[in-house]
């Protein structure tokens, strides 16, 4: 079995939901989450919070978050094991997030220790 | 009361806190030494009291016989090794003087330093139950036997292992460093949660028995509740927890020893000051940043004392139990889990739920998806409750389960 982690992609980070949209996701997301981890297949993940976003550059440039001429940024992630690509995939399509257009989830495979 | 009923009674509360004072006194190589003294003095009491009477202060009485014998034995051995080893002079008079203390400060002290010297990381989680049922909640070996549904011999060899390993690991009978309590503390919790569950979940037909067992698991976690060192918010969530399940023991089995579901559960028998407890101690537990696993499993245990079915319990369930298993994976969780599925989601989303689990050697898989199917396709219902029915264990068992399958038709 590997592990994959599956990284959230948000178009639009600097859109606003309303609180209680914000709690139709979070529950959403946990059945998401909680349906893998009763499959013993979650190993650990977490959401990224939207507020003070920094990037620092070469250069020693630092910048007021992710947001510039491109809006795209990274909303969370989690790690799960599973047996191929595919089946990392089928987590993936679970996700919430994917409720969103143009919203993706990378699936990239966790290169091994040894 | 007769002194046949009083002794064995005697036996249960005070063989462990003699024992424990003992074992502090002559240090864990003499563990063995400790449990036969306590013994004795109960033999001496079965000899004694049936000709004499009773006496006044029966525990005083077990104390004194205790300490003499403990002293004679303390004093022989020295005039022993003294012959052998040579004059160790000036020490003459020590052992005399040693004062066998079981006033209540150094009885509490002894078995709660007893409580981690028996959990100690280097012997294994059985045989720590094993132990901890002899030493400190004072059951006989057939009585552990039966407790968890294996035979004297098993148990035997699992104490004497236990103790070696014990001994070889030269681990004393001290509380442990302040800086070390929450790393030592977690193998107690570990062990006082499977004692509590070794009782509450015992296949064992006798339920006095299993009560026990569950009763002395709350009161070894009430000694950690009662130090100031090791009254931390976990420990207060396992103890909330305990008092949350042990409501329910006069609802969860008919007068037959037949499993009552929760659903069908009298809610009038269950005890509402173990609730209150609960709630109490649940309380105790928020204070403070730590979630473990206990808190969550409290918190579930007790939207399970509302027996009102609402949208706002099965939802916080289902988080709840979404937690859990980040922290935690069990097929027992991920059940649960799917239960809850369904309330919130209706069957049909929980069945595709379920099927993912691939739990097939688990009777409570097949029950769990019988019941999903009931009312959306009777005839999958129908295999998935006889599956469980060749699966499951117990009498008991297959009663609910045959009772379920009866309902379909």
């Amino acid at each position: 079995m590997d592990e994959f982690i599956l990284i959230f992609r948000h178009m639009d980070g600097t859109k606003v939901a309303s609180p209680e949209q914000i709690q139709v996701w979070m529950k959403q997301t946990m059945d998401w989450v909680g349906g893998i981890a009763a499959q013993n297949k979650f190993v650990s993940g977490t959401g990224l919070s939207f507020d003070e976003p920094r990037v620092a550059w070469h250069n020693n440039v630092v910048t007021n978050g992710p947001f510039g001429d491109i809006k795209e940024t990274i909303g969370g992630f989690i790690i799960v094991k599973a047996e191929s690509v595919e089946e990392a995939v089928e987590f993936a399509k679970g996700s919430p997030v994917l409720q969103g257009e143009g919203n993706s989830v990378e699936v990239r495979k966790i290169a091994r220790k040894n | 009361m007769s002194d046949t009923a009083l002794i064995p009674r005697l036996f249960r509360t005070e063989f462990r806190k003699i024992t424990s004072v003992l074992v502090k006194l002559l240090g864990m190589q003499h563990i063995d030494l400790a449990e036969d003294i306590a013994g004795e003095t109960f033999l001496t009491a079965l000899e004694t009291w049936p000709y004499k009477g009773v006496p006044e202060n029966p525990t005083a009485w077990l104390y004194t016989v205790a300490k003499n014998k403990a002293k004679t034995y303390l004093t022989r051995n020295r005039i022993f090794t003294d012959k052998i080893v040579g004059h160790l002079q000036n020490e003459s008079s020590l052992i005399t003087e040693i004062d066998i203390d079981l006033s209540e400060q150094n009885i509490t002290d002894s078995q709660l330093q007893m409580l981690f010297a028996v959990c100690h990381p280097s012997i294994s989680t059985e045989a720590q139950i094993g132990l901890a049922l002899r030493v400190l909640c004072g059951f006989g070996i057939d009585e552990i036997a039966n407790a968890l549904l294996t035979n004297k011999e098993t148990i035997s060899k699992r104490l004497v292992r236990a103790k070696e390993k014990l001994r070889a690991e030269e681990v004393n009978i001290v509380f442990p460093a302040i800086s070390e309590i929450d790393h030592r503390l977690k193998t107690v919790l570990t062990t006082l949660y499977l004692l509590f569950n070794e009782g509450y979940y015992s296949e064992s037909s006798d339920a006095v028995l299993r009560e026990d067992l569950c009763l002395e698991a709350m009161r070894l976690t009430y000694l950690l509740v009662e130090n100031e060192h090791t009254d931390q918010p976990p420990v207060n969530a396992l103890l909330s927890l305990m008092c949350f399940h042990a409501s329910r023991f006069e609802a969860r089995k008919n007068e037959n020893g037949e499993i009552i579901l929760y659903q069908d559960q009298d809610e009038t028998l269950w005890n509402e000051e173990l609730i209150a407890k609960g709630v109490y101690f649940l309380h105790k537990a928020s204070q403070g940043n730590i979630l473990s696993q206990y808190h969550i499993e409290a918190n579930i245990a007790y939207w399970h004392t509302i027996k009102t079915d609402t949208k706002e319990k099965w939802e916080n369930i289902l988080q709840l139990f979404n937690q859990l298993l980040q922290m935690e994976y069990s097929p027992i969780a991920a059940l649960n889990r799917t239960y809850a599925f369904s309330k919130v989601h209706g069957k049909e989303a929980a069945i595709a739920q379920a099927e993912k689990l691939q739990l097939h050697t688990n009777q409570y898989y097949f029950t769990l998806l019988g019941e999903l199917y009931t009312g959306i396709n009777n005839d999958k219902a129908k295999q998935h409750f006889e599956t469980a029915l060749s699966l499951a264990k117990s009498l008991a068992e297959k009663q609910v389960i045959q009772k379920k399958l009866g309902n379909i038709a």
